[in-house]
């Protein structure tokens, strides 16, 4: 069969909404594409974990500190359900990890912002983890099977991320003034990079949207975007804030808030490097593998020598 | 600043967009060194309840079948899912091939009687 013809019986598989699985013929493209993004999005929640960790100690009570701690871990879990996605593909752990430390692969930028204070740790798990869920509920029914499966474990642990972030800036919205005034700082600062988290505006698109005609993906950002703003909008009269944007407005004719302009300049730049955070973000994934490269080691070492004293041992299926 | 404008996707910016400062830091840092071996990858498989077969639910790294069962625990079943875990590791498991998924299962294809549905009986046998 030709190439062409190989291609043809993929994308009509994808048509009718046949799963993609490691072992099917798949267009080299289709292979890059979902490598790339899966290792960002694995990198995005490991990397994820810094803003947050960076609380853990200080956090205001033992409740909030034993939540925070297993949402940190439900991060590296995610991380983790990622990466072995991605390794079906034939890339490997090393290489990911490799292309992270030199900043070939990307991360969510989002995560290139500061946590300045324990009110951030609320609107992180409000905005960012809802603009994230959108998009992972959605990448529940991307096309490549093992995707699919980590996005499906992945959802049903976020949504109690979200909830707990929301649940501790409510606290804090009927708090003291100055737990109030924090309550609405930290949503001052995290409300346009939750926003830019949905990538450029569509119409500023020059790609042809192959993932799209792959069913990687299946929204584009700006309805993303929009479902993202209509949902807050409305959460955010709860908690008897303001979002920092004069234009936003709900548009009737539309059945859709109408919201202002996103400042990609900022977006691009954080991308490419020059975020508040993105060096000490970078170092601080460095420094924990290096730093963790005698243990290892030291695992393997030691996993070897037991395996050459007591060969037998492998296989105990019995026991199970 | 002038700044051309590509449609990425959430989680999907290109490499070559990785811009400047990151590269310029990598560049200093050396690599991971050559030979350091990595640990096998294990598939997992777990027991969500008694009576239930054990089921795939992914894949981890371990040194060893001991730690790739305490690695399973914290990875795949942190809200009680499972109640017993196997672990094989990956290089153990024989795939069939999806090309030869034709000639493979054919046979079966043409063996309608093997069903139930293929036999008609009077409605006076209930529930047969």
């Amino acid at each position: 069969m030709a190439i062409q013809d190989f291609e043809k019986i993929f994308q009509e598989k994808i048509n009718e909404e046949i799963k993609i699985e490691p072992k099917d013929w798949m267009p080299e493209a289709y292979r890059k594409t979902n490598v790339r993004q899966i290792s960002q999005h694995a990198h995005s929640e490991i990397v994820g974990m810094l803003p947050e960790g960076n609380w853990i100690s200080r956090a205001p009570s033992l409740k909030r500190k034993a939540i925070l701690i297993a949402k940190v871990q439900d991060e590296a879990g995610h991380g983790l359900y990622l990466y072995s996605a991605a390794e079906t593909l034939g890339t490997s752990r090393d290489e990911m990890i490799n292309d992270l430390h030199s900043g070939k692969a990307k991360y969510s930028s989002i995560f290139n912002y500061p946590s300045l204070t324990w009110a951030d740790m609320g609107a992180i798990g409000w905005l960012v983890d809802g603009a994230a869920i959108l998009n992972q509920v959605m990448l529940c029914r991307t096309s490549y099977g093992p995707y699919a499966r980590a996005m499906v474990r992945i959802c049903k642990e976020e949504s109690f991320h979200q909830r707990q972030g929301f649940e501790s800036l409510l606290v804090l919205s009927q708090g003291t003034d100055e737990q109030k005034a924090m309550c609405q700082d930290a949503i001052n600062r995290w409300w346009w990079p939750s926003l830019m988290m949905f990538g450029p505006k569509d119409s500023e698109s020059t790609n042809s949207d192959q993932s799209m005609k792959w069913k990687i993906k299946r929204k584009t950002n700006d309805e993303l975007r929009q479902q993202f703003v209509d949902m807050i909008a409305e959460q955010i009269k709860v908690l008897g804030m303001q979002l920092p944007d004069d234009k936003l407005k709900w548009n009737d004719e539309r059945k859709h808030y109408d919201f202002g302009a996103i400042n990609w300049d900022e977006f691009w730049n954080v991308v490419k490097g020059n975020g508040p955070c993105n060096k000490q973000r970078l170092e601080a994934r460095r420094k924990a593998h290096e730093e963790g490269k005698w243990v290892r080691e030291a695992a393997m070492a030691y996993a070897d020598k037991k395996a050459s004293l007591n060969p037998s041992k492998r296989g105990t299926l019995e026991a199970a | 600043m002038k700044i051309q404008i590509r449609k990425f996707y959430y989680g999907d910016i290109p490499e070559e967009n990785a811009g400047g400062n990151e590269l310029k830091i990598a560049s200093s840092i050396p690599p991971l060194e050559a030979g350091e071996a990595s640990w096998p990858l294990w598939e997992i498989f777990i027991r969500s309840k008694q009576g239930l077969d054990h089921k795939h639910v992914g894949s981890l790294h371990a040194a060893d079948a001991a730690m790739a069962i305490e690695n399973a625990r914290d990875v795949y079943t942190r809200r009680q899912e499972g109640v017993s875990i196997w672990v094989v590791e990956s290089k153990y498991i024989t795939a069939s091939n999806p090309e030869e998924a034709g000639e493979l299962y054919e046979p079966a294809a043409d063996k309608i009687y093997r069903h139930p549905t293929f036999y008609s009986l009077p409605d006076a046998v209930n529930h047969m």
